[in-house]
């Protein structure tokens, strides 16, 4: 049983993704060959080659796989498919655009957002906004699964696997890649992030939004995040979002600034080692699921927590 | 042109689920239903695109049981023109959902397929893609902007930013939250959606494979974070943080 893992990565650097999704192919068993297809990306192939656990980097490296587009990787993956019983990629933007194209191709079931591994053909996976957690048994002869992340820890060894180049396929003709709009954050990014500072709408603008979070965040080393309110209402940019239809995310600590509490957003959240709540409202459902909680108006709040932060 | 857009009958998003107590399935019996917000998102994108001059008509489907109706009905007071309903009791799965769009759509030979980038209860995210693979058409998922002429662009949300990508026609776009903010449908338009045409297909018609790939063995609820504390200061929220949690 051999299981292959496809990279996400920018060309430059592999993704910690990578990592989690490697983790989850451990879990299930087997050899781990990671594929990496992208443009000029032999510094992600060495990356992937030196995670723990990995037997073997097969590396695309050709323009019609410089961005990741869903038709060339979903067919470079499914003419590599044969001699694996699992295809596995992380469940990110990157893994969620192509992985299903993937599953079709090779008419066999996808199985999203898989937390944990109960045997090389049973998986966990929520459904219903983390509302329920569904056991199910695939028949299929490949399993196609993406990983949910921050369910796995990446491997903190190393390894010194073999590099193998295999051959690109043809462009599929019917998409291009116009362009690209990266925000470049000074900060970790959410989806690993040991420290996470989140705002609702409470906080009542942008400006202020920014004002009460920014220094907050850079004090604490975090990376920020929103409720959907929050990113509808124009506080923060869409990618802020935590939530069902957000970011997922776990960081050990998770501050929940005028956050209400709204099943989407705790969804995202939820499995956050520790989860502090600051809302004026003490019926707020956020407080049901925060270890700690201060009832009270953020705006002096913050302030002070900022002080009580500088003394240490 | 012509649009099809796929709409999907969900548990309403206000809605939270129990499970039954055998953990066999989720417990839906008298539970609101509502077509899936995404989808909801992607009949307003086609109806736009109709106001805009860029499209000549909407065809809604959905597939499911009897009431997936009341949904196509809904879409139809949107905007949309005319609805397929393939009927089946059956468990559909992601894949089938798929085979069966696609039969649809070499049926109807649109130009363009929207629906939206996830639905609400089992939350695959996979439908779109998979469909857009079984028809070879190109895909652009989680559509935050839609520019439509002899091909479509697409605007991406993408971890870290937006991704925008040009795909030759046929193709395929789900819609994510942001492409736009569906309308109110007015008491008129709901009046005059029941007597715009409705045509049944059974899935042995499109002669698909429906047959369930995955056999869900267990549902359960998450065990529940247990509330915490409050305190009172944030010095006190700080003390605790180093000294209790750990994580200062």
């Amino acid at each position: 049983m051999a299981i292959l893992v496809i990279a996400e990565h920018d060309n430059l650097n592999l993704k910690a993704s990578t990592l989690n999704t490697v983790a989850a192919a451990r879990a299930i068993g087997g050899e781990v060959d990671v594929l990496v297809a992208g443009l000029d990306c032999q510094d992600v192939a060495r990356a992937a080659a030196a995670v723990e656990g990995v037997a073997r980097v097969r590396v695309a490296d050709a323009a019609i796989y410089a961005h990741g587009l869903a038709e060339n990787l979903a067919a470079l993956a499914v003419s590599l498919a044969a001699g694996y019983s699992h295809i596995l990629a992380p469940a990110t933007t990157f893994g969620k655009n192509f992985l299903p194209r993937v599953a079709a191709l090779l008419d066999v079931a996808q199985i999203s957002d898989v937390v944990a591994v109960e045997a090389a053909d049973t998986f966990v996976h929520p459904i219903y906004a983390g509302n329920v957690m569904a056991t199910v048994q695939s028949s299929d002869p490949v399993k196609v699964i993406s990983v949910r992340t921050t369910a796995f820890d990446a491997p903190s060894g190393t390894g010194a696997a073999i590099l193998e180049p295999v051959a690109a396929g043809g462009d599929s003709g019917v998409s291009e890649f116009v362009s690209e709009a990266l925000i470049k954050l000074d900060r970790p990014e959410l989806a690993n992030a040991r420290v996470i500072v989140s705002g609702g709408r409470a906080l009542g603008s942008a400006e202020q939004f920014h004002a009460v979070l920014d220094p907050l965040a850079d004090r604490l080393g975090a990376a920020i995040g929103a409720t959907r309110a929050a990113v509808d209402a124009g506080y923060a940019p869409n990618d802020y979002q935590v939530g069902q239809t957000g970011k997922v995310v776990a960081p050990e600590l998770y501050l929940a600034l005028g956050i209400s509490g709204a099943i989407q957003h705790v969804a995202g959240m939820k499995d956050s080692k520790v989860i502090v709540a600051i809302n004026k409202d003490e019926d707020a459902p956020i407080f049901q699921v925060a270890d700690y909680g201060i009832v009270g108006d953020l705006f002096t709040i913050v302030p002070e927590l900022m002080a009580e932060l500088g003394q240490a | 042109m012509k649009v099809l857009v796929a709409v999907k009958r969900v548990v309403d998003y206000n809605v939270q689920v129990r499970v039954k107590s055998d953990g066999s399935d989720v417990d839906i019996a008298n539970v609101k239903m509502s077509m899936n917000p995404f989808d909801e998102i992607a009949v307003e994108e086609a109806v736009r695109l109709k106001e805009a001059g860029k499209v000549a008509e909407i065809v809604a489907v959905s597939l499911g049981v009897k009431q997936c109706e009341e949904t196509l009905r809904t879409a139809l007071a949107m905007g949309a023109d005319r609805a397929v309903h393939v009927e089946t009791d059956a468990e559909l799965q992601p894949l089938a959902v798929a085979k069966l769009l696609a039969a649809v759509a070499r049926r109807e030979q649109p130009g363009l397929l929207l629906l939206g980038k996830q639905a609400i209860d089992d939350d695959a995210n996979q439908t779109g893609q998979m469909v857009s693979a079984l028809l070879g058409w190109g895909l652009g998922s989680a559509a935050s902007r839609v520019e439509l002429s002899d091909s479509v662009t697409v605007t991406r949300e993408v971890d870290g930013g937006a991704q925008t990508v040009k795909l030759t026609l046929p193709a395929v776009v789900t819609a994510d939250l942001r492409l736009n903010e569906p309308r109110f449908v007015k008491l008129p338009n709901i009046m005059a959606a029941k007597k715009k045409p409705l045509e049944k297909l059974t899935v042995a018609e499109l002669g698909v494979d429906i047959a369930p790939r995955l056999k869900t063995l267990k549902l359960a609820e998450p065990s529940p974070r247990k509330a915490g504390i409050k305190v009172a200061t944030a010095a006190e929220l700080v003390a605790k943080l180093k000294n209790e949690a750990k994580v200062l």
